[in-house]
């Protein structure tokens, strides 16, 4: 019982801070209501029984992702709305309503078979973080440290298109002198 | 025994082929000389192949590679050398090999010397293909290629304009070589059916396994592959209605009308007749047709000769003669007379053509026999074997053509066609009278040409060197009838007659009467200056001046309405129905990419909108063929 | 009781809701939000299918696409700041030196 009426507030809140951030015309709201929308998504996980995976949603999400936009909607001024007036609304929801509607067709009827069998089943009495610790060092162990060394690869590459000639500003030249720039 | 089939068969490509290299350049020596020697090699490979068939009377046979090999159709690129490929093997390499010494001379001053050569071999090549294939796919290969290399030898002065049909009858060379090339196709279309219809019932073209087999058909269905290759024949051998051609082949350079369109390719047709032996042989009834048509072309053919003026045209219409000769011996299932006739007749015939070449250079390419006269003074060898030649294709006693072409007259009255002997033997007649009249026109009585302002000289030393063997041949061949009989019946079938003795003697006696007596009224009344000209006007001659009318019919009756269809068929079906259609596939094709190229505006949120609506067809198509329902 | 297909329901809700986003937007980093919740939400189909089948092959897949959206951020931005200098304006419609 309280785990309906866990999910069915978190869907609710889920829901409306994501409405909020597509609809919303300030961008500061936007992201406000992404980060609020990311923590709620986090308790569905606790929900699921991923407690690893809920706490990794709250760090990275809202700890680095969100603390990420704000630098960058610091940097791009974006406190003055863009306009947005050139899209049909109808055709956008349309779109949306439809893809919505079929995948809840697709999710609703029956397809997933029983015969489906577990890889790595969970184990009673081992805790989430321990289970998903014990598979991600043993089977996993390679992707894991692609995966490591890819956001390695995103950080320093973050940091150098960031940084790279911040004193001068590339709108005012053409691409004859930053070609020129380049070659220096 | 292998190493001279290729060397025979290989070195006339080699020599085109070097003279090829050297095809637009301007005359060099070197490439006559070389394609003259690999024709020698040629030829000497050819003879000793000739040696060794005789000797120990087998055949060789060769595959050099599998040509085609489809499903159940098995072509091999074989070859075979037996009694009847090697004599037209030892025929063609020896005249193509004398042409080509005799052309070095005659093409001396042409600018397209090289280019010359180059065709001239490349004909050899394929004739030897032809006549040493041992398939009809081979045989037919060489067939086209003779075909192709005629084309481009006949048209070799392109740069000619066309004129109307009173100054040349056959307008330019260009137009010439076109009509020999499209009347060939005509005729090879039937051959090709023939062909078809060959494999068809037995399943194989390889000579020894479709005349096995072709004793076994219905003979219905052997009649009409017979009729279907002997139409292929017809055009290759100018018989009527597609006779056309060869006459106005002539425009090509007179080595080619000596060596083309006298000795070898023109022969093909009745080698093919020879070669299929055993098709024909086993019905009579279209072999009778065939000799029909041969005695009809005979007789036809020499009445045309009797009135012309153009010097080449009467010989031209000559061999057209002569080939109406051989299909009788052939039709009338005497082979080996026809090979034999063939073979004589090649020798002398292309002799007759390189002594009209030296006359043409003598008169500076002027063709009019009435504008000569009296050049026997000035070139005396030329005059000479000139007239050896006209004894021969007279079937005077001692010359070649008196052996042949009596031994045609007896098969056909031996066979009891009676008809068909009065026609060859008026024909006779007629060849003994024009070929005097053409000598006493060009060599005696006035001296004509003077009037003109020509000054006539005799030809190089080597050109009268290159014609010297075949005046031997055309004096001396006829000899030989004897053991090429008993060569050529190994592998031919053996012709029996029944009338012996006196009647013999009494035909060859009649023979050699009309023919002399051809001669005789030709010299009699051309060294009084000749007929009147009161002639002219009458029916017969208008007639005969314009070949029956036949090239105006052909052109009103069948090119003119096929021109008509054609232009129908351009205007009218090709532009606004095949044309439309294809332009309008284009149209929609363009029109649409233009519409659609919208799609690509370059802007993030149109083609994420694009990305989601496959986002839905793909779910759609999801749900559709999603395998549980 | 909530079944399985709540949790899709919801994924599949809140992956729309991305989608509006996605279409919608002409702000560029906007367009950063909206993408996030398409992962998001995802991630949310991927836990639950885990839970429900008992197997935790799910929540790793959830885990790596966490890692990526994490590069994808940083790499987004730093090309954003780029394009920012360069031409002033993150509107998408500003973006189209690619038209046909």
């Amino acid at each position: 019982m309280i785990e309906a009426i866990a999910f069915y507030t978190f869907a609710t809140l889920t829901i409306a801070m994501f409405t909020i951030t597509v609809m919303s015309k300030n961008a500061l709201y936007a992201m406000s209501a992404l980060a609020a929308g990311m923590i709620f998504i986090s308790g569905f996980f606790f929900l699921l029984d991923a407690d690893f995976l809920g706490v990794v949603q709250i760090i990275v999400y809202t700890g680095a992702v969100m603390a990420l936009y704000a630098f960058g909607m610091m940097f791009f001024d974006s406190t003055k709305d863009v306009k947005e007036n050139n899209t049909s609304n109808k055709v956008v929801f349309l779109l949306s309503g439809m893809s919505a509607l079929l995948l809840v067709v697709i999710f609703v009827a029956p397809i997933i078979s029983d015969k489906v069998q577990a890889l790595y089943p969970m184990k009673e009495g081992i805790g989430n973080a321990e289970a998903v610790g014990i598979v991600l060092f043993t089977k996993y162990l390679v992707p894991f440290e692609v995966a490591a060394v890819m956001l390695l690869v995103a950080m320093i590459s973050g940091i150098i298109m960031a940084s790279k000639r911040m004193d001068e500003s590339l709108t005012l030249k053409d691409d004859d002198e930053i070609q020129e720039k380049a070659v220096q | 025994m292998e190493k001279y089939l290729y060397l025979a068969l290989f070195s006339p490509l080699v020599g085109s082929l070097f003279a090829a290299i050297f095809g637009a350049q301007p005359k060099k020596l070197i490439t006559g000389i070389v394609a003259s020697a690999l024709l020698f090699v040629s030829l000497f490979s050819s003879l000793y192949l000739l040696g060794y068939v005789t000797s120990t009377g087998n055949s060789i046979h060769v595959k050099l590679f599998d040509w085609i090999s489809v499903g159940g159709l098995n072509i091999p690129f074989g070859f075979v050398v037996d009694q009847v490929s090697v004599i037209m093997m030892v025929t063609v390499t020896t005249v193509s090999a004398l042409v080509h010494v005799y052309s070095i001379g005659y093409m001396k001053y042409d600018e397209g010397f090289n280019r010359f050569f180059s065709y001239l071999s490349a004909f050899v090549f394929s004739m030897m293909i032809l006549v040493m294939s041992d398939n009809f796919a081979g045989l037919f290969i060489g067939w086209e290629g003779v075909g192709l290399c005629s084309w481009l030898l006949v048209g070799f002065w392109y740069k000619k304009p066309d004129v109307t049909r009173d100054i040349n009858p056959s307008i330019s060379p260009s137009w010439a070589a076109n009509e020999a090339f499209i009347m060939n196709r005509i005729a090879d279309l039937g051959m090709l059916i023939g062909i078809f219809l060959i494999y068809w019932n037995t399943g194989s073209l390889q000579y020894n396994v479709v005349f096995k087999d072709v004793s076994a058909l219905n003979i219905g269905l052997v009649s009409l592959i017979g009729i279907f290759l002997f139409i292929g024949a017809m055009g290759k051998s100018a018989q009527f209605p597609l006779h056309t051609w060869l006459a106005d082949a002539m425009e090509g350079p007179t080595p080619v009308s000596a060596l083309i369109h006298a000795a070898t390719m023109v022969t093909a047709g009745v080698y093919l007749v020879i070669r299929a032996n055993p098709i024909y042989s086993s019905i009579p009834d279209v072999g009778l047709l065939i000799a029909t048509i041969g005695a009809f072309v005979a007789v036809f053919a020499a009445s045309m000769a009797l009135v012309n003026q153009d010097l080449k045209r009467i010989i031209a219409y000559s061999t057209l003669s002569q080939l109406g000769y051989m299909f009788v011996a052939a039709g009338l299932g005497a082979y080996w007379i026809a090979l034999f006739h063939l073979m004589t007749h090649a020798f002398f015939k292309a002799l007759l053509f390189l002594g009209a070449g030296n006359v043409m250079h003598a008169m500076d390419d002027e063709l009019n026999i009435f504008k000569m006269g009296g050049l026997a003074k000035t070139m005396k060898w030329t005059a000479i074997m000139m007239i050896i030649a006209s004894l021969a294709l007279a079937g005077i006693y001692p010359f070649a053509g008196f052996f042949s072409k009596d031994k045609i007259l007896e098969v056909a009255f031996d066979s009891e066609h009676y008809l068909l002997w009065f026609m060859l033997w008026l024909g006779a007649g007629m060849t003994a009278f024009y070929s005097f009249r053409l000598v006493m026109l060009v060599f005696f009585g006035e001296e004509r040409y003077k009037k003109y302002g020509f000054h006539p000289h005799e030809a190089y030393w080597y050109m009268l060197l290159a014609m010297l063997p075949l005046a031997i041949l055309a004096i001396i061949s006829g000899f030989f009838e004897e053991s090429f009989e008993h060569f050529v019946t190994m592998l031919l079938p053996e012709y029996h007659f029944h009338v012996h003795g006196i009647t013999v003697v009494a035909l060859i006696g009649i023979t050699t009467l009309i023919a002399l007596s051809g001669i005789g009224l030709a010299v009699y009344k051309y060294s009084r200056g000749g007929f009147s000209e009161k002639w002219k006007d009458t029916f017969v001659y208008k007639l005969l001046i314009n070949q029956y009318y036949i090239p105006i019919i052909y052109e009103k009756f069948f090119s003119k309405p096929y021109a008509e269809l054609s232009r129908i068929a351009w205007k009218e079906l090709d532009l606004r129905v095949v044309d439309a259609t294809v332009d309008f596939i284009a149209n929609v094709i363009y029109k649409t990419g233009f519409k659609g190229r919208v799609v690509q505006s370059g802007n993030l949120s149109k083609m994420l909108k694009w990305m989601v609506i496959g986002l839905i067809t793909l779910l759609v198509l999801a749900i559709v063929y999603s395998p549980v329902r | 009781m909530i079944t399985l297909s709540h949790y899709l329901v919801l994924s599949a809700i809140l992956f729309c809701i991305g989608l509006v986003g996605i279409l919608r937007r002409k702000n560029l980093l906007m367009l950063f939000f909206a993408t996030e919740m398409l992962l998001n939400a995802v991630n949310i189909g991927f836990a639950a299918i885990s839970k429900y089948y008992m197997d935790l092959t799910g929540q790793l897949f959830a885990f790596f696409i966490i890692a990526i959206a994490a590069s994808e951020v940083a790499v987004g931005l730093g090309l954003l700041i780029i394009w920012y200098k360069r031409v002033g304006s993150i509107d998408l419609d500003t973006m189209q030196s690619m038209h046909g």
